[in-house]
């Protein structure tokens, strides 16, 4: 089969799964009584939400192409990064440069995925990015709270631009023997990394006993974890057909991602915490929450591409 | 046409996301009032309305700002339904709030920041008495505090782009105003009622 053929019978197998736990919310949503059973089935509806939305982008960069997938992983750091911003207590002395990150950063961190130039775009948001920025901010004289200042800002850049960027540049790997097919690796990704948030949220309340991070993420236990991980991993070798991985390759890389997206989860969340927030879409009823359906993809994209870049193109 | 270019850049930009905290949205005639820190929350605040209503809602702008090109007048009139009001009045003789008075005698809500001019800090400043004329004239008319909130942030006084973050427009609980509270009072505790929400 081509990988065009492949990739088709996938989407319509993910669409048809996504229908049906669409039906499923929407079944549950009508049914429920107390108070808790209504946010957990909510939180069901929106994670089954932000999958419609990826397979959107999975669609559109199969049937559009490059371009397209990039201007859509453009506004997706726009919204993480505005939703990061807003949370983040800056001064008007800022605003230089939040909007050079805003309207410069973005635009040509995904300029640099298009036009194919690997040396810069890896280093365009960690070196030139952070030297400039607070040069900006120095130049208005205003000391109170410098460094923290001129650090949450390049932390946003780093988690909504940089590391997601990481995605759709999995487009532009040039793997022997797997020519036109790069897509197939972005869905590899948001497959594994999806797949393991959910089985371990079903594996905590399932089998959770042991809260990991009680005070970062409650949610999190050691059972759904290792259950939800070791799930994901089976899943992702299993899927080795579709990427350049043999099994046991697929195997490690797998554990990597899930691993990678178990950390984002945790790291992201006590970044928000620190900003006095328990949800990143918590100002926004119905609208937000980009960066709490991306933290695992943020952590997990980078390394993905660079084990890939560097094993196999 | 216009109104909805500039309602769809402003949510792309900064959201104007509306969390109706004191009262829902629906068709009573309203004055609603609110802090004032950047050109972008007029429209934000218009944004935040929902379109049935945004129809029969004028924003009150200040005429030497507004009218000071074509294009500002144009953008003012058919994006955001303005009605003007001279801030610095020659003629003394003549009423400044009568373009509002006309507004509401009609039966449309107006769209009021009442500091007159753009503060610097997240609280709002003293209000002019220009809501409290209306008030009076007016008592029928349901006065509905807003603040809206980082859009001191979003574009601080003296920048010329903004920067997008995420505002949210608050809507309060409605007041009228008491028949024997003074002008200072009534206008403090209007004050107070959008302060509160920040």
């Amino acid at each position: 089969m081509s990988a065009d053929q492949n990739f088709q019978m996938l989407l319509s197998g993910v669409v048809g799964l996504l229908i049906v736990a669409s039906l499923i919310g929407w079944i549950l949503g009508k049914r429920v009584k107390t108070d808790e059973t209504r946010s957990v089935v909510a939180n069901l509806q929106a994670r089954v939400n932000s999958w419609w939305l990826m397979v959107a982008f999975l669609a559109a960069a199969f049937w559009l192409g490059q371009v397209t997938t990039l201007v859509l992983f453009g506004f997706l750091s726009f919204a993480a990064l505005r939703e990061f911003i807003t949370l983040t207590p800056t001064k008007p002395s800022d605003h230089t440069a939040l909007f050079v990150a805003f309207f410069i950063i973005i635009p040509s961190q995904y300029l640099l995925i298009g036009i194919d130039w690997y040396g810069l775009f890896s280093i365009f948001i960690p070196v030139y990015a952070f030297l400039c920025l607070p040069v900006l901010t120095a130049r208005t004289e205003v000391v109170d709270q410098f460094l923290e200042r001129v650090a949450k800002i390049q932390w946003g850049v780093m988690i909504a631009v940089f590391c997601i960027s990481h995605a759709p540049a999995l487009l532009m790997l040039d793997i022997p023997g797997y020519e036109n097919q790069n897509f197939l690796l972005l869905f590899f990704l948001l497959l594994v990394v999806q797949m393991s948030d959910v089985l371990q949220y079903v594996c905590g309340k399932l089998f959770g006993k042991t809260k990991i991070a009680p005070v970062v993420s409650p949610s999190k236990t050691v059972e759904g974890f290792v259950g939800g991980g070791l799930l994901a991993t089976l899943l992702g070798t299993c899927m080795y057909w579709i990427t350049p991985f043999n099994p046991w390759q697929a195997t490690l890389i797998s554990l990597a991602i899930v691993l990678m997206g178990f950390f984002g989860g945790l790291t992201l969340s006590a970044v928000k915490r620190s900003l006095g927030a328990k949800d990143w879409g918590v100002m926004i009823q119905g609208h937000g929450g980009v960066l709490d359906r991306m933290d695992s993809v943020c952590f997990a994209a980078p390394i993905f591409f660079h084990i890939t870049r560097y094993f196999f193109a | 046409m216009i109104s909805t270019v500039l309602i769809s850049v402003v949510r792309f930009l900064v959201g104007a996301y509306p969390r109706w905290q004191g009262c829902q949205p629906a068709a009573t005639q309203r004055i609603y009032f609110a802090n004032h820190t950047s050109h972008v929350d007029t429209l934000a605040l218009f944004s935040a309305i929902p379109d049935e209503f945004r129809r029969t809602t004028r924003v009150v702008a200040a005429r030497d700002y507004w009218c000071g090109s074509p294009v500002k007048q144009y953008v003012a009139e058919k994006g955001f339904n303005a009605v003007f009001i001279d801030r610095k009045r020659e003629d003394k003789t003549c009423d400044p709030l009568l373009p509002l008075c006309e507004v509401l005698a009609k039966g449309e809500s107006l769209i009021i920041f009442p500091e007159g001019t753009r503060g610097q800090d997240d609280k709002p400043g003293p209000f002019k008495g220009g809501l409290f004329h209306l008030a009076s004239r007016f008592p029928k008319v349901e006065l509905v505090p807003v603040y809206l909130d980082n859009l001191n942030r979003i574009m601080p006084k003296g920048t010329k782009f903004p920067v997008p973050l995420i505002c949210t427009v608050h809507f309060g609980e409605p007041m009228q105003r008491d028949d024997d509270e003074t002008k200072e009072q009534f206008l403090e505790r209007a004050r107070q009622a959008v302060e509160k929400m920040a």
